[in-house]
């Protein structure tokens, strides 16, 4: 079988030594992970090697010799690198070889062993196969493949093949340490053998994220403390809490920074990037935020608008009152009821009038309450959206109290419709066996009973035409609604930092691999070139989406359409588990 | 050792094949499509312009004339990224795994790799395609679960489709590096 050496790229320019790394034989490939280079001791270096294989649980081991030839006529080292074959056993032994200015190597593996089956040659084929160890290391597969835990050794299954060379680099840090400023005994070559990577910035920021955390969870603390006393869950409080959705957004938003702030640390590279998400996330929300408020307090925008607020209000009343007018007369040249007609007319006017006066009587507190709030802004660009929409809310809760009314009706005058017509054939609805069965009436049933029907279904147009125009207004409230929501999901749950990540450090989350042949010779070992393959952003996206705060639709199409049918009354931001009347 | 031969794909468009044989474990297949035709190109940049002229003598307003230019050159260029397949690659490397891979006009290059272990097989299939049937090669991939079954199917040169005596010639080498495969791999 063809044996492949994975052999990184920062050692083919390295000097005469021994290779050192692990050997996965399922899938007979040699990893290679550094080079020791002479002189060295090999005491020294089985010593090294038993230290790294504790400390990582990867069976390091030395796999063979690397010769890289820079003068002509090195014969002696030749022969001298074979007779390190004898001290360090390995089952097969790799002999990697490169000529001055050359770029096609020799590789030979020979194996000491008889093999069991005759006729397959003591020496195997080799495939090289160059890595960037840098890359590999910093990089995480998705889907992230369980590779089972192991004690010692190397006990892991070939279950996928490529995940093995990437778990077996991540794993040996402890190699990777010393660099070649370093007084120890052995000397190596790997990626970091010109000098440990290492960051101002980060070795300070991982120091003071301790004290940092604990300030900030404990503030955290105390807060969620406050809003769950016993004060908040009094009856008429909760009840208003649990609909503002401003209320929801900031609770999911206190979630989050608890999460983030928590002492505990991130168990697995998923849950750091999710802290990391919602850290960027909650960064933007407020810087956004913080813009916005200086836009409003700048040049008193806040002024301006709550001058304009009342106004605005009153001409949505006159707009509804022309044409609660307009139904009143022939609507649409529908002839309507006249009687049932006026009355509706006059009682949505009522309540019409009620509400421009409460407007009006608002009126002087509305710039200093809208000033407050919009202090809110701060908090974060959602909180002010989420703000924006229970304002829209709050001011068309008249148009809400209409469709109440008007559904309420319809939906009274459907069930009788639908029981008297059932009387009218004959019927009757059995609550026993939740079935339709036939029934005997007794002629005064059957007469008043047809009275009531006939009466019903010819106020029938009136009503449905009041229930019609009141529920398309308040689907177009519904539906503003429903933007701003849209919008401040999309702020909540995008994972900005690892779509950064992703445009800026490509080879950090890697959907897996790609290869390349380079160029080739006959009679010398193929050579391939692995690159990791970006994830792409849509996938990005979606593996490390955040939760969003739960609030969509619980129905389909098909069954609002139902609803609206029979009047039933719609409350689209309701989730399934919600218990409400 | 490099080959290239001339074929034709399902609509009757030139296609050129480009086998590169590297060694008896390793061979690369490169279908190269038919490039952009200017004259399509011009077609279209036309009618969306005497379009756009029409609608100009319509409402007067300049702006939709530098919008047909705006879309015209976004058209291309996202036409050009994302949709327009230039050479569709297949390597085959025994014991590591299939590799395909999508460049597009604009240089962007798209790679899936699959590896050995999940192969089943390499066969050629036949499809429906709109009105047509049509021969195309796919991948087989084994079933985690069940030892005999197949999880899923993997077209390749999904956007060249060539017809069957290019897939005949490709089928042939790739059945040869998995013999190779499963002879060396059958003896430890």
């Amino acid at each position: 079988m063809v044996l492949k050496a994975f052999f990184p790229t920062c050692c083919a320019s390295a000097d005469s030594g021994l290779l050192v790394g692990r050997w996965v034989p399922e899938q007979t490939s040699a990893v290679v992970l550094a080079v020791v280079h002479f002189p060295f001791i090999p005491i020294q270096v089985k010593e090294l090697l038993a230290r790294v294989q504790q400390a990582s649980q990867v069976g390091v081991a030395v796999l063979g010799t690397w010769c890289h030839r820079r003068q002509d006529a090195e014969e002696s080292l030749g022969h001298f690198l074979e007779g390190l074959g004898a001290i360090f056993s390995h089952e097969p032994w790799l002999q990697l070889c490169r000529e001055r200015g050359s770029k096609f190597w020799s590789c030979k593996a020979t194996r000491r062993q008889a093999p069991t089956c005759p006729g397959a040659p003591g020496e195997d084929q080799v495939m090289l196969v160059f890595y960037d160890q840098r890359k590999v290391l910093l990089s995480q597969l998705h889907p992230p493949v369980a590779l089972p835990d192991h004690q010692a050794g190397d006990a892991v299954a070939g279950a996928g093949g490529l995940a093995a060379v990437f778990d077996t680099v991540a794993r040996s840090e402890e190699l990777f340490r010393s660099d070649r400023f370093d007084e120890g005994p052995v000397r190596l070559s790997h990626w970091q053998s010109e000098g440990v990577e290492a960051s101002i910035l980060a070795e300070l920021a991982k120091r003071a994220s301790g004290p940092i955390c604990l300030l900030l969870g404990g503030l955290l603390s105390l807060v969620s403390a406050a809003s769950a006393c016993r004060v908040f869950q009094l009856w008429p409080l909760s009840f208003i809490w649990s609909k503002l959705s401003t209320c929801e957004q900031l609770r999911h938003r206190l979630e989050q920074l608890t999460f983030v702030f928590s002492t505990q640390k991130a168990e697995n590279p998923t849950q750091l990037m999710r802290k990391a998400n919602v850290l960027v996330s909650v960064f933007l929300d407020v810087a956004l935020g913080l813009a916005l408020l200086s836009w409003l307090h700048g040049k008193d925008r806040i002024g301006h608008l709550a001058e304009a607020l009342v106004p605005v209000a009153d001409h949505v009343a006159e707009e509804l009152q022309h044409l609660l007018q307009w139904l009143m007369g022939a609507p649409a040249g529908l002839k309507m009821n006249r009687a049932l007609d006026q009355v509706l007319g006059r009682f949505f006017l009522y309540h019409l009038h009620l509400w421009i006066s409460y407007i009006h009587l608002m009126s002087p507190f509305i710039e200093r309450i809208l000033w407050h709030v919009g202090l809110s802004a701060c908090l974060g660009l959602t909180v002010a959206l989420s703000i924006l929409s229970d304002i829209i809310a709050l001011l068309t809760f008249h148009i809400y109290c209409f469709y109440v009314y008007g559904a309420r009706l319809y939906c009274l005058k459907i069930c009788g419709l639908s029981s008297l017509w059932r009387l009218f054939r004959g019927k009757k609805w059995n609550v026993l066996r939740q079935r339709v069965d036939s029934c005997s009436y007794d002629l005064d049933q059957l007469f008043i009973g047809t009275l009531l029907f006939t009466i019903l279904l010819f106020l029938l147009p009136t009503t449905a035409l009041y229930y019609l125009v009141f529920t398309l207004l308040r689907l177009l409230v519904v539906a503003v609604q429903g933007l701003i929501h849209v919008l401040v999901d999309l702020v909540n749950s995008l994972p900005l930092y690892s779509l950064g990540l992703r445009l800026c450090r490509p080879y950090r989350l890697a959907a897996g691999v790609k290869f390349r042949v380079l160029e080739h010779e006959a009679d010398r070992p193929l050579r391939l070139l692995m690159q990791i393959n970006p994830l792409p952003f849509s996938h990005v996206t979606r593996t490390y989406r955040l939760p969003s705060r739960g609030r969509h639709p619980t129905h389909s199409w098909g069954s609002l359409c139902r609803k609206l049918f029979f009047g039933e009354l719609i409350y689209p931001w309701r989730q399934k588990g919600d218990k409400r009347d | 050792m490099e080959d290239e031969q001339s074929f034709s794909d399902i609509c009757g468009g030139r296609l050129a094949l480009q086998r590169r044989y590297y060694s008896p474990s390793c061979r690369e297949f490169c279908i190269s499509c038919p490039r952009l035709s200017l004259r399509s190109l011009t077609a279209v940049t036309c009618t969306v312009w005497l379009a756009a002229y029409g609608l100009f003598t319509l409402c007067e307003n300049s702006i939709i004339l530098s919008a047909a230019i705006f879309i015209t050159l976004l058209g291309l260029l996202g036409y050009l990224h994302f949709v327009k397949i230039d050479q569709e690659t297949l390597l085959i490397i025994d014991s590591l795994g299939i590799q395909m891979t999508s460049s597009y006009a604009s240089g962007k290059e798209s790679t899936t790799f699959i590896e050995m272990g999940k192969v089943k097989d390499v066969i050629i299939n036949e499809g429906i395609y709109m009105q047509k049937v049509i021969y195309y090669l796919c991948i087989l991939l084994k079933d985690p679960v069940e030892p005999h079954g197949i999880s899923q199917v993997v077209p390749v040169f999904q956007s060249a489709k060539p017809r069957l005596d290019c897939l005949i010639e490709v089928y042939r080498s790739c059945q040869e590096v998995l013999a190779h495969q499963k002879a060396t791999s059958a003896s430890p």
